[in-house]
Formats: structure tokens, C-alpha cells, sequence
């Protein structure tokens, strides 16, 4: 194993002020931020609808502030072809159905209230995803 | 109450929008970034799990200090669940998702932020993603009707 590309700064504030956003959340609006229960919720669901509504609309216009005011170009890449990010997407929206959570729900919220529930997804879906990321290479 | 009604709404677009610039600058709305964490068998990039300390430093305890209080500040109750079960459902779905997971980097945040770039990308998943929420909803409803 080689540790590369690592920015644990960036790391650490980006996360910060995601930890900041799911406390601001509690405190104010009583909820738990998990993303895949609140876009599933949107789609789903007519209870806090608006809420959820704009949640999702600030999760996407968060990228778009930030690049106005630092002038710096977001840079992704995915490299997958279309079927496959179709296969993934369709396991991701099914997947965080059925577990109840993904990353942020379980991932933080979760295991930050210790939910031993929580701590058990997150650690099948990282074993998982380490796997996939392994075979995936191999092939 | 109706001012505080619209209070509420302020405070999810603006969390949503910290949440938002937060997965920015961490970097973790590029895919390329989370599946370099995920590689923890061949190169590594350890930032992902850098990104959850700071959000559980900053989030957790929160929880441990307000859980106990009557109500939120903006709106009439807590609602959020406090399921205990670790079932099949539990292990199959987090497989479900860490194998999607794995195969295109992208989580539901990253997804929906990375909207932003009108990346094609992007959007085939965040769609299908979307597909399999509602089949999920369709199959619980089924179960239910029999």
C-alpha cells in the first residue's frame, strides 16, 4: 500500500462544515441529515417535501457559490461508462433504500449519535466498496 | 408559528448549501477522490476518512447535548429514527449500495452536488439512482398490499 494524492486539510474543513450543516440541522429543524433519505423522501414522500426541496436545491448550488467566490474551477472526473454508472446508480438508490442510510446517514449522523446499526452498514458498505475497488482493478 | 415555519425552510436551504461547499472543498464530489480511499489495497488516499472525523467532531456532539430537549428551535418536534435493528435488510442494502458505491465513486451527496457541473455523468446516475429509490418504494408497498 502507498498513501497518495492525500489532502488531509482540505479534508478535515470540507468535513467540518458538513459536520457543521448536520448540527445546524438538529438544533434548528429537529432532523438528521442522511442525503439518500432526504432525496428518496422528496421523490416519495409528502411530508417535508418543501424542506427536502430546498436541501437538495443548496446541496447543488453549495458548488456553484463556492466557485463564485474562490474563482476556482471544480475539477471531477468519472470514468465509467454510461451502463455501469446506470448499475451503480440503480444499486446506490436501492442499496441506501434497503440499509436505511449511505454515507452521510449512517456515515455520520448515524455513527455520530453511535448507532451500533449505523456503524455495522458503515462498515459493510466500506468492505464492500474496498472489494469492488480491488476486483474492479484486477480486471 | 408561521414565522417560524418559514424559519425552517431558510435553515435547509442554507444547510444544504454548507453541506454543498463542504463536499467542494474536501474534494469528495469528485469521484476520483472517493475511489482513491476506496483503493486502501492499492494506492491509498486516506483524505475520505479525514472528511468524517471533521464532520462527527463538529456534528456528534450536538446530538449527545440537544437530544434531550423538548423540541428544535424552528420547528414542533425531533423526528429522526431511532431504528435499532441490525437485520438481513441492513447488511444486504449497505452491500448493495458499497458495491455501487465502489464501481462509480459516487455516494447520493457527491451526486446530487456534482449537478452543479452538468456533468452527463452525473445526471445518468443521479437519475437511475432515483429509478432505484422508487423501486425500493414500489416493492415496500407491494409487500404491504399482501
Amino acid at each position: 500500500m502507498n498513501i497518495i494524492n492525500f489532502t488531509p486539510v482540505s479534508a478535515f474543513l470540507g468535513g467540518s462544515l458538513i459536520g457543521l450543516a448536520v448540527a445546524i440541522f438538529f438544533v434548528f429543524n429537529g432532523r438528521l441529515i442522511g442525503i439518500s433519505g432526504i432525496a428518496s423522501n422528496f421523490l416519495n414522500s409528502k411530508d417535508n417535501r418543501f424542506d427536502n426541496f430546498l436541501f437538495l436545491l443548496g446541496l447543488i448550488l453549495g458548488p456553484i457559490i463556492y466557485k463564485v467566490f474562490t474563482q476556482q474551477e471544480i475539477n471531477i472526473s468519472i470514468s465509467n461508462s454510461f451502463i455501469l454508472l446506470a448499475v451503480a446508480g440503480l444499486l446506490v438508490g436501492a442499496g441506501t433504500r434497503i440499509g436505511g442510510g449511505c454515507t452521510s446517514g449512517h456515515g455520520i449522523s448515524g455513527i455520530g449519535k453511535f448507532s451500533l446499526r449505523s456503524i455495522v452498514a458503515t462498515i459493510t458498505f466500506m468492505i464492500v466498496g474496498i472489494l469492488t475497488v480491488w476486483i474492479k482493478n484486477l480486471i | 408559528m408561521d414565522k417560524k415555519f418559514n424559519m425552517s425552510k431558510i435553515v435547509s436551504l442554507i444547510c444544504g448549501i454548507i453541506f454543498g461547499i463542504g463536499l467542494t472543498i474536501s474534494q469528495m464530489i469528485d469521484p476520483a477522490k472517493v475511489l482513491g480511499f476506496l483503493n486502501i489495497l492499492g494506492d491509498w488516499d486516506p483524505s475520505l476518512a479525514f472528511v468524517m472525523i471533521g464532520a462527527l467532531i463538529i456534528s456528534s456532539p450536538f446530538f449527545h447535548l440537544f437530544k434531550n430537549n423538548k423540541k428544535p428551535i424552528f420547528v414542533d418536534s425531533f423526528s429522526y429514527s431511532n431504528n435499532k435493528e441490525l437485520n438481513k435488510k441492513l447488511i444486504i442494502g449497505s452491500s448493495l449500495f458499497g458495491a455501487g458505491w465502489g464501481l462509480a465513486g459516487l455516494c447520493p451527496g457527491p451526486a446530487i452536488a456534482s449537478l452543479a457541473l452538468f456533468n452527463t455523468s452525473s445526471i445518468i446516475f443521479v437519475i437511475t439512482m432515483f429509478v432505484g429509490f422508487y423501486l425500493v418504494k414500489l416493492s415496500d408497498l407491494t409487500t404491504q398490499a399482501r
